[in-house]
């Protein structure tokens, strides 16, 4: 067997099976060592799945045999432990699903099984999808590749750290109001949360349903591509499941991602860019970068940017209140013992089953919820959202994609923020916004600040992902940002 | 911004904190409840308010059968079954 890279392309790797230059098999243990060796450090994985991954190899490596094949057959992968998984334990980063076995498959997993792809293991996660930081896990917080005692972000922190350290060539994770872009761009990766609707939310554990939208962590865009091109498409089992068909992402499979027939109108919004602090000269660097390869560029308004905060912690709380009020003891999740009566069974299965930060969304929630404030609160933040997405339709008739900062800032060290909710919050202050707007968007890894990774968003209209990864071809042609891995992970 | 009576709010959402967490968590509440009062800020008369990001009218599916109930599978994973019922404490005497 040759040594395969850890940090290679899908592509790159699926050619290496195919060449026969490794087995399926010998890949699944190539990175299951790599787990074993280096993940004590960083905690990304709650569970690691072998028996099950090398059974699976076993089975691509056979349909390699037999010629069988799709893009991802007998790849390695990782879903991050919000994703349902039949037989395996999905705990959502929580002491309430800590003995959860599903009995079903998310539709992600569902499809991806599907296709081939090899589960290593299910990643570590802020509870319930509810932080910025990883550091809201029942399981421990985890660390960041480009520094352990930094956070890696959040929530999908476990599946960024993953990718990043090389421990599985790409992870799929969730984005509620920033819970991909924000690690991926603390990582150091390219990760995309795709139009809410894309993907089928059946088999992921609900948080805000309005906002809850699937999507995938990789080193370059073409690897996101070719995941979205197996895990997008319309789902029966999701209400909300669209109909629209992408007749290009489903040929991601099987080529690259090319770069736009015509260079892309890119709108710079003034609001994303005031008062700026970090990461100011690598954004300018990535604007001549795309300048040089034909893009123009025109300044935006997004007036109601500074409402999308405000707005988001309402209505994520009150769908967060409404969906976690399924947990009650009874049916499934942690029970607390000898309970009195079904009131104190409800109670103190509730309180020993969350962690204080799910605890604080709910009660947030429960208060936007109750009588008196429904209107105040509540109604309000869904009429911000609306005047949120019509600043962006009416952006979207001026240009063809968005460029933003993803995250206000880099890596931070653990700790440094859990006494302090607000100050949390405003980490998604770049994200949040698309997530309201039911927007597609991509962060792309461009630069570094004091040796973190810095990253850049891109934003685009409803169901145009096509223009946002060849935006993001076009600029990874051009730059080796997505290439650069952080030191003490060697193979 | 009102009073948050943080008793009532554990009331509905069937939680409890002990002294502590009360007087820390009244105080984030607080902050949060300050922090999303920006949004008054903003006259939103006559805004339709936004329940779903992308528009389109739930569909409807052919009324035939496809989910049969699996009550076995389903309370495998439940805390307390017997005869294929839910326990719970008795509720009434």
């Amino acid at each position: 067997m040759s040594t395969p890279d850890a940090f290679a392309p899908i592509a790159e790797l699926a050619r290496g099976l195919r060449a026969r230059a490794f087995s399926s098999r010998e890949l699944t243990r190539y990175f299951l060592d790599r787990i074993s060796r280096y993940d004590g450090a960083l905690n990304s994985f709650i569970s690691v799945t072998e028996a099950r991954a090398l059974a699976q190899a076993d089975a691509a490596d056979r349909r390699l045999q037999e010629g069988q094949v799709t893009a991802l057959t007998g790849i390695p992968i990782a879903h991050k432990d919000l994703f349902c998984t039949a037989g395996v334990a999905t705990t959502c980063g929580s002491r309430m699903l800590e003995r959860f076995v599903a009995p079903y498959d998310a539709t992600v997993v569902a499809r991806l099984d599907a296709a081939g792809a090899v589960t290593l293991g299910k990643t570590n996660m802020d509870e319930f999808a509810m932080g910025s930081s990883n550091e809201n896990s029942y399981f421990g917080a985890v660390g960041n590749p480009w520094n352990p005692a930094l956070v890696p972000g959040g929530s999908s922190g476990g599946s960024a750290a993953a990718v990043a350290a090389g421990l599985t060539p790409v992870a799929t994770g969730t984005d509620t109001g920033g819970s991909i872009r924000q690690p991926a761009a603390f990582c150091g990766l390219s990760g995309i949360k795709p139009t809410y609707g894309r993907i089928s939310r059946y088999g992921m554990v609900a948080f805000a349903s309005s906002l809850d939208q699937a999507g995938v962590f990789g080193h370059g865009v073409d690897d996101l591509a070719l995941m979205l091109a197996f895990m997008s498409g319309f789902d029966p089992r999701d209400s909300t499941s669209s109909e629209q068909p992408d007749a290009w992402l489903a040929g991601a499979a099987n080529s690259p991602v090319g770069v736009p027939e015509r260079a892309p109108v890119i709108g710079l919004p003034r609001e994303y860019f005031d008062g700026l602090r970090v990461g100011g000269a690598a954004l300018d660097a990535a604007r001549r970068s795309l300048e040089a390869a034909g893009c123009q560029f025109r300044e935006i308004r997004l007036p109601h940017s500074a409402m999308a905060i405000p707005a988001y912690y309402i209505i994520a709380g009150a769908e967060a209140s409404t969906n976690l009020s399924r947990y009650d003891g009874v049916r499934f999740g942690h029970r607390c013992e000898n309970p009195k009566n079904l009131e104190d069974l409800y109670r103190r299965s509730r309180t020993e089953g969350f962690g204080m930060e799910v605890k604080r969304r709910i009660l947030t929630g429960t208060y936007a919820l109750s009588v008196g404030y429904f209107d105040a609160y509540y109604v309000k933040a869904q009429q911000l959202r609306r005047l949120i997405q019509n600043d962006f339709l009416a952006a979207f008739a001026e240009v063809d994609v968005i460029l933003t900062p993803t995250a206000p800032g880099v890596a931070f060290p653990k700790g440094d923020l859990t006494d302090d909710p607000i100050a949390m919050y405003q980490q998604d202050i770049f994200t949040v916004p698309a997530s309201l707007a039911g927007l597609p968007a991509l962060s792309l890894p461009c630069g570094f600040h004091e040796g973190l990774p810095l990253g850049l968003q891109l934003i685009g209209p409803h169901f145009g992902e096509r223009a946002l990864l060849e935006t993001g071809a076009l600029y990874q042609r051009d730059t080796d940002w997505h290439r650069r891995h952080p030191e003490g992970f060697a193979a | 911004m009102a009073a948050i009576d943080i008793t009532h709010l554990c009331r509905l959402a069937q939680l409890a904190l002990d002294e502590n967490e009360t007087r820390a968590v009244e105080g984030d509440l607080e902050r949060i409840i300050r922090m999303v009062d920006q949004m008054q800020a903003i006259d939103t008369t006559g805004i339709e308010p936004l329940a779903h990001p992308v528009a389109g009218t739930q569909r409807l599916r052919p009324d035939e059968i496809t989910e049969t109930v699996d009550r076995e599978r389903f309370q495998s994973i439940a805390p307390a079954v017997e005869d294929g019922l839910y326990l719970v404490p008795r509720v009434v005497e």
